[in-house]
């Protein structure tokens, strides 16, 4: 069997490069899609888990984290369509009433 | 090692080198490209790639989930979201914060060295796979419902009142409030009779686009009885957009055919 670290280091790297992108990244759709890679990076884990160990609990989870996203895709993206219908830009810096 | 085990670990070995840079080159692509559009098209690819890497692993259900939630649902909506909101923005450039760019990809590095050698390295490697426990309950669908619908049939329960909340989240969020009443049928007529009787503007429908020879294209316009060319027959986009056609010139083949004909007739009666 291959060496199971390979998928860790795997998602390791997909995991930052989404936390570099969400760092980086104005545009808040790009940002939330950078969030996206941070679940399916995680969610590479726990399939990598299950298989190391041999159970299916690591695929179960897997499947509610991907629920959860969806949920969570929906809304997230409402709250982005209801932003820019009122200030017209999906930028993340002109979202800024809250500072001082 | 099983031997029999031997051509499926090695395909899964094939699989990750082939499936793991393409996910990578499609996660570099999300965070590179300036365009959301392209962006989100790395992001997809990312994903499909992972789902091969699931389907290596033994895990053909959430392969398949994978494809239908994530690169079916969720880009789409992504992508839909991204034509509403303007495809045609590129991302500034512009760092307001100084030096965040560079010391967010350091923070990246950082990250990336902590999980591959703090969380990678903890781990052992027992040799069994997923194989028996698939095998235990039949199949890996059949295995997956056993433990959803049996150890966590509570969770499961629980999801669906978080995807209840998140579609009347998304309506509530997305719903906005009219300002003004909406014109019906009936006001929408009243406002048209009403120019009519203060500006005198034709209350009927306006003017069809005009019809030649060579064309009958909606940007070509219609033309008045005296010639000259009718405004109100052309859309004010196609305008706008320089889509128009001259008519003068389009209506001139029209008159010189007629012409002609008229000629040959006169000279059928001349000959009589």
């Amino acid at each position: 069997m291959m060496n199971p670290e390979n998928y860790l280091i795997l998602a390791a790297i997909l995991f930052s490069i989404g936390a570099v992108g969400v760092l980086v990244r104005r545009n808040a759709l790009v940002a939330f899609m950078c969030v996206e890679l941070m679940l399916n990076a995680t969610n590479i884990v726990l399939v990598a888990g299950s298989h190391i160990h041999g159970g299916l609990d690591g695929q179960v989870a897997t499947f509610f984290v991907m629920v959860v996203a969806a949920a969570e895709v929906v809304v997230g993206l409402a709250i982005i369509v209801s932003i820019f219908k009122t200030r017209r830009s999906t930028s993340v810096d002109d979202a800024n009433l809250l500072k001082l | 090692m099983n031997p029999a085990m031997v051509p499926l670990v090695t395909g899964a070995e094939v699989t990750f080198w082939i499936a793991a840079p393409i996910a990578i080159l499609g996660a570099l692509g999300l965070v590179f490209a300036r365009r959301a559009v392209y962006a989100a098209l790395g992001m997809a690819v990312s994903m499909i790639s992972l789902a091969v890497l699931y389907a290596s692993m033994d895990a053909p259900f959430l392969a398949m989930i994978q494809v239908i939630v994530y690169t079916g649902a969720v880009m789409m909506m992504f992508l839909f979201v991204l034509m509403m909101v303007g495809v045609d923005t590129p991302d500034s450039v512009v760092e307001t914060l100084k030096g965040q760019r560079f010391l967010a990809i350091l923070a990246g590095i950082g990250a990336a060295a902590l999980l591959v050698f703090a969380v990678g390295g903890a781990v052992v490697n027992p040799p069994v796979t997923t194989i028996e426990a698939n095998a235990a309950r039949g199949g890996n669908v059949e295995g997956l419902a056993e433990l959803l619908f049996g150890r966590y049939v509570f969770v499961f329960e629980l999801t669906s009142a978080l995807l209840i909340s998140g579609a009347v989240g998304a309506m509530l969020l997305a719903h906005h409030q009219r300002v003004t009443p909406k014109k019906r049928q009936r006001e929408m007529a009243a406002d048209r009779m009403a120019a009519y009787r203060t500006s005198g503007e034709h209350p009927g429908p306006l003017p069809n686009s005009g019809v030649y020879a060579h064309t009958n294209a909606i940007g070509a316009p219609a033309l008045l009885p005296d010639g000259s060319v009718a405004e109100k027959s052309l859309s004010q986009t196609l305008i706008l957009r320089g889509a128009s056609l001259d008519a003068p010139a389009l209506a001139k083949v029209t008159n010189e055919t007629f012409a002609a004909i008229e000629a040959v007739a006169d000279d059928d009666e001349d000959e009589e």
